[in-house]
Parts: structure tokens; sequence; C-alpha cells
């Protein structure tokens, strides 16, 4: 049973980790990352029963780590947003990758 | 003082430095908005000071924690980290004082700046001594979070945004990669507290030992990021040539300090155990991190990017430190990380010097004939570009032969020789900076003239380069210790494996 | 184990065939005669007020940035309000110190005057 909750969170952390990858749209790079937070919360929240309480308290940091992470993100892009009018990273140019 | 905790009243005088820290940036936080209100007009310079005041009363708190031992807590309570956190308050205390003219000429002059460096540096000081993997995580994401703020401290500057939002996108999938490799080792051992770590994997015997390996790798991919180790490094040039510079200087020092010396303490001390199976990996790290950042580092043109390669070049000597993973690496660890903080946070402030109005003269050629017109801004800045190379009379030699003796004394002899070879290779493009400054004429007589540096920064100047000639001429203070703060750091470890990697 | 999810299997099988067959119908069956009006989005019977890409303004934004960082407070409130009597008053003293430091945020919003319209 636990070998199929951490295949599904392996593969969703994968799935977010492909969108960052592929996407340029700074959003949804963003929301792919916060995909891969909470294919790991799966990850912790499965491993519990057997492993201990903590992953349950980890979890519960995560989510408070990603609200502030989410908040602090998406202003970063709105303040970009106001020079450049776009959130395509390929229109962010001006320091060479 | 004797730490148990058994009880939650430990951990108060466990994290007092961290407390008073925090307690003072949220009091500055409150005392600047409440001096002028919503209208957002420059802070007055008392709230830089008033900053300052509370790094100082945060290290005054770490020497009361020379006097404490502790053991079982989820924050460790021994000498790496009283030492950790010295090098951190005083990479802060430098980015403090290099901000303050730097914020009024860029009319960024915002009490936030000051509060959100504080909280960074809590973070920095919580990552570095974090104990369990909870408050590791913890501490990182604070540090993290703030820093990707500051980044894009300023809003006029696309460029400042521009970087805020690589750093953030970059450091978050990181965040995310260190994560899942929490949750694999946690899951195979069944704990997140590293001493415990240390003992499960010590014992050599494992339940799931695909899952520790995943959770190892993961860990180290992430860490790697944090670092800026090659190949990792891709968010590292662009984040620091945008960023505002003293948060340029503080990510190159206080940042990369705290994820290095978390990054000691997890993989040399409770992954100890499965030191054959990681070194491998960080020995490819380091070499292609010494090797690929000298290189790239010799076509820049800018001088600010060129100390952002210089400094993912540092993180490679000293992730040799780590791959040496006994005593004499962690010392030498601790002490090039002084000597690097000293160096890179004067160069930067160099950096800032060099600037009229809100336009840092950041290429090659606005170095020229500097060193004839600001004789004494060109020798500091000489001083720091030697010490960078590693040229005998400043710290940074010092620091490098530190390495080198760990790297020998761990049977690592390519590693070094790719060390000696790296600094070779970047003798070129520091010294190229030194040559432009003496040898090529200004295009002009008064090119540099009129270039003020604040008194704030000058101090900071004044001290760092003190300070690097100081670690050359009498580095046995320092390194003693060094030696005595890692100390404790290998003994569960030796106790329990009777292994002791080098002398 | 895994075989106690197959209902749910069929129950996705029986609606994306469902909605298939009668999208599909309805494209082949009925007849296509458009007008403006009849084309125009529904807005519940009202006219309709222009773009649905209108840009809004950014006090949206820091309303529900506000909203996150406390919405997420109750994450660790509600589990120790649960249990608050067997953490007794060392729980207790934790909460505060949370509850404190989440006070002093407010004032600072309050006093930047992120909590006002205008």
């Amino acid at each position: 049973m636990l070998t199929y909750y951490l295949g599904l969170s392996a593969i969703l952390f994968s799935i977010g980790v492909a969108g960052v990858i592929v996407r340029r749209n700074a959003i949804i790079m963003f929301m792919c990352i916060e995909l891969m937070l909470n294919a790991v919360n799966l990850s912790f929240i499965a491993l519990s029963p057997y492993a201990g309480i903590e992953g349950q308290v980890f979890v519960f940091f995560v989510i408070a780590v990603a609200a502030a992470e989410a908040a602090v993100g998406l202003a970063i892009i709105i303040a970009l947003f106001r020079h450049v009018e776009s959130v395509d990273v390929r229109n962010f140019s001006l320091l060479r990758w | 003082m004797e730490l148990d905790f058994q009880t939650s009243v430990d951990y108060f005088w466990a994290l007092l430095p961290e407390i008073v820290l925090s307690l003072w940036a949220m009091g500055v936080l409150l005392a600047d908005v409440f001096q002028k209100g919503s209208r957002s007009e420059a802070s007055r310079p008392a709230i830089a000071w008033l900053a300052l005041a509370g790094i100082a009363a945060a290290a005054v708190a770490n020497v009361w924690l020379m006097t404490v031992t502790g053991t079982g807590g989820m924050i460790a309570v021994d000498g790496f980290r009283i030492f950790a956190n010295f090098i951190l308050l005083l990479a802060a205390a430098l980015a403090i004082l290099v901000s303050m003219g730097y914020l009024d000429r860029h009319a960024m002059n915002r009490g936030e700046f000051y509060v959100l460096l504080m909280f960074a540096v809590v973070g920095m000081m919580i990552l570095a001594s974090a104990q369990d993997l909870i408050l590791l995580f913890v501490g990182l994401e604070l540090m993290s979070v703030a820093i990707y703020v500051l980044v894009g401290f300023n809003r006029r500057d696309p460029r400042s945004g521009e970087a805020a939002l690589k750093y953030f996108l970059l450091g978050a999938f990181a965040s995310a990669f260190l994560l899942y490799g929490i949750a694999l080792v946690f899951g195979a051992t069944g704990t997140t507290d590293l001493a415990l770590l240390a003992e499960t994997i010590g014992t050599g015997v494992q339940d799931a030992p695909l899952l520790l390996m995943m959770g190892v790798g993961l860990l180290a991919v992430g860490f790697a990021f944090k670092v800026a180790a090659m190949p990792f490094h891709v968010w590292t040039p662009d984040a620091y040539d945008g960023a505002p510079t003293p948060i340029t200087a503080l990510m190159a020092t206080g940042v990369k300090a705290a994820a290095f010396a978390a990054l000691l303490r997890v993989f040399a001390v409770s992954f100890g155990g499965l030191h054959e199976t990681w070194v491998v990996a960080f020995w490819w790290l380091a070499a292609l991190t010494m090797i690929g950042a000298n290189l790239v580092a010799l076509t820049q043109g800018s001088v600010k990017r060129m100390l952002a390669y210089s400094s993912i070049a540092h993180a490679g000597y000293v992730l040799v430190a780590v791959v040496a993973a006994n005593a004499v690496g962690a010392a030498a660890f601790l002490f090039y990380l002084l000597v690097y903080t000293l160096m890179t946070a004067g160069a930067f402030g160099i950096v800032i010097a060099n600037a009229r109005g809100d336009r840092e003269r950041v290429s090659l050629e606005d170095y020229a004939g500097l060193g004839w017109q600001q004789p004494v801004m060109a020798a500091a800045f000489a001083i720091f570009l030697l010490s960078l190379a590693g040229f005998p009379l400043t710290g940074g030699f010092i620091g490098k032969l530190y390495i080198l003796r760990a790297a020998l004394a761990a049977d690592q002899v390519p590693l070094a020789v790719i060390l000696v070879m790296a600094s070779l290779i970047s003798y070129f493009y520091y010294l190229r900076v030194v040559i432009v400054m003496y040898m090529r004429p200004a295009p002009a007589a008064d090119t540099h003239a009129g270039l003020t540096a604040s008194r704030p920064l000058q101090v900071a100047v004044g001290v760092a380069a003190i300070g690097v000639i100081l670690l050359f001429f009498a580095p046995a203070m320092v390194l003693d210790a060094a030696q005595g703060s890692v100390a404790g750091l290998f003994i569960a470890q030796e106790a329990l494996f009777g292994l002791s990697r080098g002398p | 184990m895994i075989e106690s999810y197959l209902p749910i299997l069929i129950l996705l099988a029986i609606s994306v065939v469902n909605a298939v067959v009668i999208l599909g119908l309805t494209y082949l069956v009925s007849p296509y005669r458009p007008t403006s009006v009849k084309s125009a989005p529904y807005e519940s019977g009202m006219p309709g007020l222009g773009g649905t890409r209108d840009r809004f303004s950014v006090k949206f934004y820091v309303v529900a940035i506000l909203f996150i960082v406390f919405d997420v407070e109750t994450v660790f409130l509600v589990p120790w309000a649960v249990a608050m009597r067997d953490l007794g008053w060392e729980g207790f003293a934790a909460a505060m110190i949370f509850i404190f430091i989440l006070t002093v945020g407010l004032i600072y919003e309050w006093k930047k005057g992120a909590l006002e319209w205008d």
C-alpha cells in the first residue's frame, strides 16, 4: 500500500519538475513548484504511520512555508509585471541566463 | 549552564541569540512604521544604526552562549554553532554598513530593508545550527523568503525584479528537492533528528537502503543549488548581478556560509556512515565548480558578475573541505568561511563605492586609473582581490593552505591538485582588475574624482581589509578557535564507528 | 486493496462516455443558427459589462495575500486548540508567542495602511 502512495507522490513530483522545466509562464512554473511541495507532503503523510509522527508535523510547516512563499513569489511576479507587462520568463532578458 | 532540553524553557536559553535578534527586528519594524505612518518616505538613518545594534546584541547573546552546553535538543549548542553564528553576524553587520549610503543613493531607504535583513540572519543562524531536519527546513525558508524580497527590493529597477524572480523560482525549486530528500531520509530511518540519524545510519543496517540513497541524493542536489555549486549554479550570476549590491554581498557571504554549515552538519556528521557513497558526488561537484567557475569568470566583462563567478569558484574550494570530512577539514572550513566573508564583503563594498549617483560602474574599463586617483580605495580592492586569488600576505592564502592540508590528510591528492590548478587560473581574472586599476590610464584626469564612499562603508571596508591581513599574520588564534569549536562535532561519530579520518 | 477502487474507475468511464455521447449527439443533430444575442456570454440575464480579461485593482491582491497569511495561521492554531488541555501551559505559552508574532505583523499592516481600501 505504502508503495502506491510513494509512487503517486513520485509521479506528482516528477510532473512538477517537468512543468518547471518545460513551461515558460512564471505563474505556471510557480504552480508546478507548489505541486512538488504537495507531492512531498503526500510522501510525509504516507510515511508517517511507519516512520513516526514527525511526518505529520512536517506537513504543517511545509503548508505554512508554502503560503509565505506564495505571498512573496506572487508579489515579485506582480512587481516585475509592472515593468515588463508579461509573465513569460523568455521576456526577462535584462540579465543573461 | 547545562541544558538537557527536557522542558521548553531550555529552548529559550539555547535560542537566545535568535530570540534577541527576532524581537529586535520586530521592534525596529514597529519603530519604523510608527515613526512615519503609511507615507512611504525615506526612513531615518537611526533605523540602520538600530539594526546594527540588534546585530551587536545578538553577538553578545552569542558570547554568553559560549558558557552553555547542551545535547539532545532540536538546536545544537556547540562550538561549531557559535563560530558559525559569529561569521553570520559579521556578514550581516558588514552588509548593513555598506547598505547605509547605498540605499539613500538609490532612493530606497526603507526600514523594511534592515528588518528583512535581520530576519534573514535569524534564518541563517537557525539553518546553521539546526539539529533536526524540520528546524533546518524552517530556517532555510526563513532565510530564503527574506532574501527573495531583498533581491527585488529596488522596485524601480526591472533588473532587480528580474533577479528576484529568477532567484525565487530556482530557490523554491531547489527547496522542493531538499524537502523531498528529507522526506525519503525520514521514511528510510524513521527520524528527523540529526544525531539519531547519525546513529541509525552508522549501524550500517538499513530497512530501506534504496529510499535512503535517493533521499541523500536529493538532499545533495538541494544543497548544491543553495551553495551554488556547478552545475546547479545557473541562478547565481543573474541573481547576484541584479540584486542591490549590499544584498549581493550578503548572499555571497552569509547565505552561502549558512547553507555550507548546514551541509557540513548533515553530510559530514549525520551521513558520516555513508561517507564513501556521497563523497563521490561531492568530489565531482567540487572539481567541476572549481574548474568551470574559474574558466567562466575569465570571460566576464563586468566586475560584479566576475565576483559572482568568483563566489561560485570559492564554493568549490569549500566543498573540498567538506569532501575531506574530518576534523581538520571542518576547522579549515570555518577558517575559510571567515576569510571568505571578509574579503567578499569588502570587494562588494568597493563595487558599491565605485559609483556615481545611482549608476554603478561595474565594467572593467570603469576601474582604469583608479589606483592613482583613488589610492586608498584601489589599495583595499587590490587586497581583497589578491586574497580571493590566494596570494601570500593575505588571509585567503592561509585559508587555501588549510583546505589543502585537510584534503591531503584525507588522501584527496587529485582534488588538491585541481584546487591549485584552479587557483592558478583565477590569478588571471583577479590580477587583470588590479592591472587595469594601476597600469591603464584613466580616460580623464577627473574620471574618478568625487567618488565619495560613505563613512560606514569606509569602516566596513577598513575592517574587512585589516581582517584579511591579520588572518595572514596571526591565523593561529582564529584557527585554534575553529579547531576547538569543531572538536565536539565528530566525537559522537568517532565513538560510534571507531574511525577517525585524518589526524 | 487496489481492487476496491474499481467502482471509481467504472464511474469515471461511464461519466466520460456519457459526456462524449451527449456532446457528440448535440453537435451532430442540433441546428446551428447563431444571432448576436444568442452568442453573447450568459450573465444571468444581465447585459454584459465588458470583457473577462479586464485589469482589476492591485488592492484585491493585497487583501488576498493578507488572507493567505492569516488563513494559514489556523493550520497551527486549530490543532493546538483541539489538544489544548493535553498540552497544558507550555503549549499555551507557545501558542501565545505565535499569536504575538502574528500581531506584530498585523500592527505593521495596519499602520502601513494595507487594511484600508483607499
